[in-house]
């Protein structure tokens, strides 16, 4: 790891780079999404204090 | 997949750090607010509804939302029939006490992670964070982008208090997200003035557009409550983003074994 390189991952090809990365963000964007936005009754109330507090639309 | 297992694991210890923080801050900054207007929405039978039409039902819901488990919360549905709804009919919910906390933390330490995915994911865009001190740089652009931006429009609210339907309100909240999320990067990344009118332009848009509001902000909670609950919403998402920001310049810097500089990164 102690390389020249100073970016995760330099070796790979900068589309695989770009994928690998894309796809970490929607991952992101998915599991926040489901937690705090999900429409399911089971998951509101689940993180209903949650959201509350990150100042999520809740209701 | 060698760059996106990285990415997922410094995001799942960023996460987890700053999500058991932010779970311990609300434990004792935003919960007990919330519990404390939960009485007025059992009082009141709800949130959604029109006060003036209260009163008559408010006895009838209150013995039969307080008696249960569950947290007498309404759905989106702005039916006044929910007013006479009993809690039950909103299916599952934690117990309150341990179980209430126990799914707290476990949704502040996923999407503490999910936050973190998101941070480390386009921050290595922009050449990854070196070190601490640049975390808490790209921690302070997470809490303008998803607490600032958005709290503008849709203040942090407490339960019976009066809001617009729910997905109009998560689509505003989503837009003004990316909108605010464009326009820092446009500042941060680009050396064009042309571009940085378009960034500011791209961060005010969703305030000239306006999030979607009630038709009434007549509320039960005390207006006194209710600011002390954004402030402390707003406090503790800071120190979330400062937190999550830091860790991730920490444990990425321990990776690479040596810190980058962020301005090396400019494009």
């Amino acid at each position: 790891m102690n390389t020249a390189s100073v970016s995760l991952g330099a070796s790979v090809s900068s589309q695989s780079r770009f994928m690998q990365l894309a796809l970490a963000a929607f991952l992101g964007i998915f599991v926040m999404g489901f937690v705090g936005f999900s429409h399911i009754d089971a998951v509101h109330n689940a993180a209903h204090d949650y959201r509350h507090s990150m100042a999520f639309p809740c209701h | 997949m060698n760059l996106f297992r990285n990415v997922v694991f410094i995001a799942a210890i960023a996460g987890l750090v700053a999500g058991v923080i932010l779970a311990c801050m609300q434990a004792y900054a935003t919960v007990p607010l919330i519990l404390k207007a939960e009485v007025y929405e059992q009082a009141g039978g709800g949130h959604k509804h029109d006060h003036a039409a209260a009163p008559a039902a408010a006895d009838t819901t209150a013995m039969s939302t307080a008696a249960p488990a569950g947290n007498a919360m309404s759905t989106a549905a702005p039916a006044p029939a929910e007013v006479t709804a009993p809690a039950k009919d909103e299916g599952w919910a934690p117990a309150d006490g341990f179980e209430r906390f126990a799914f707290s933390v476990l949704a502040n330490i996923v999407t503490g992670i999910g936050f973190a995915l998101i941070l480390v994911a386009v921050s290595e865009f922009a050449g990854g964070i070196g070190n601490w001190r640049q975390g808490v740089f790209w921690g302070l652009a997470g809490f303008a982008v998803f607490t600032l931006a958005p709290g503008l429009g849709l203040p942090p609210e407490l339960p019976a208090m009066p809001a617009a339907d729910l997905l109009p309100r998560q689509i505003w909240w989503w837009a003004t997200v990316a909108a605010t999320a464009a326009g820092l990067g446009l500042i941060a990344f680009r050396k064009s003035l042309p571009l940085a009118i378009l960034a500011v332009a791209l961060i005010v848009a969703p305030h000239i557009v306006g999030a979607p509001q009630p038709d009434s902000f007549e509320t039960a909670i005390p207006e006194g409550l209710h600011h002390q609950f954004v402030v402390a919403v707003t406090v503790t998402n800071l120190v979330f983003w400062l937190v999550l920001g830091a860790v991730v310049g920490v444990v990425r810097g321990r990776f690479t074994g040596t810190a980058t500089s962020l301005r090396d990164s400019f494009a």
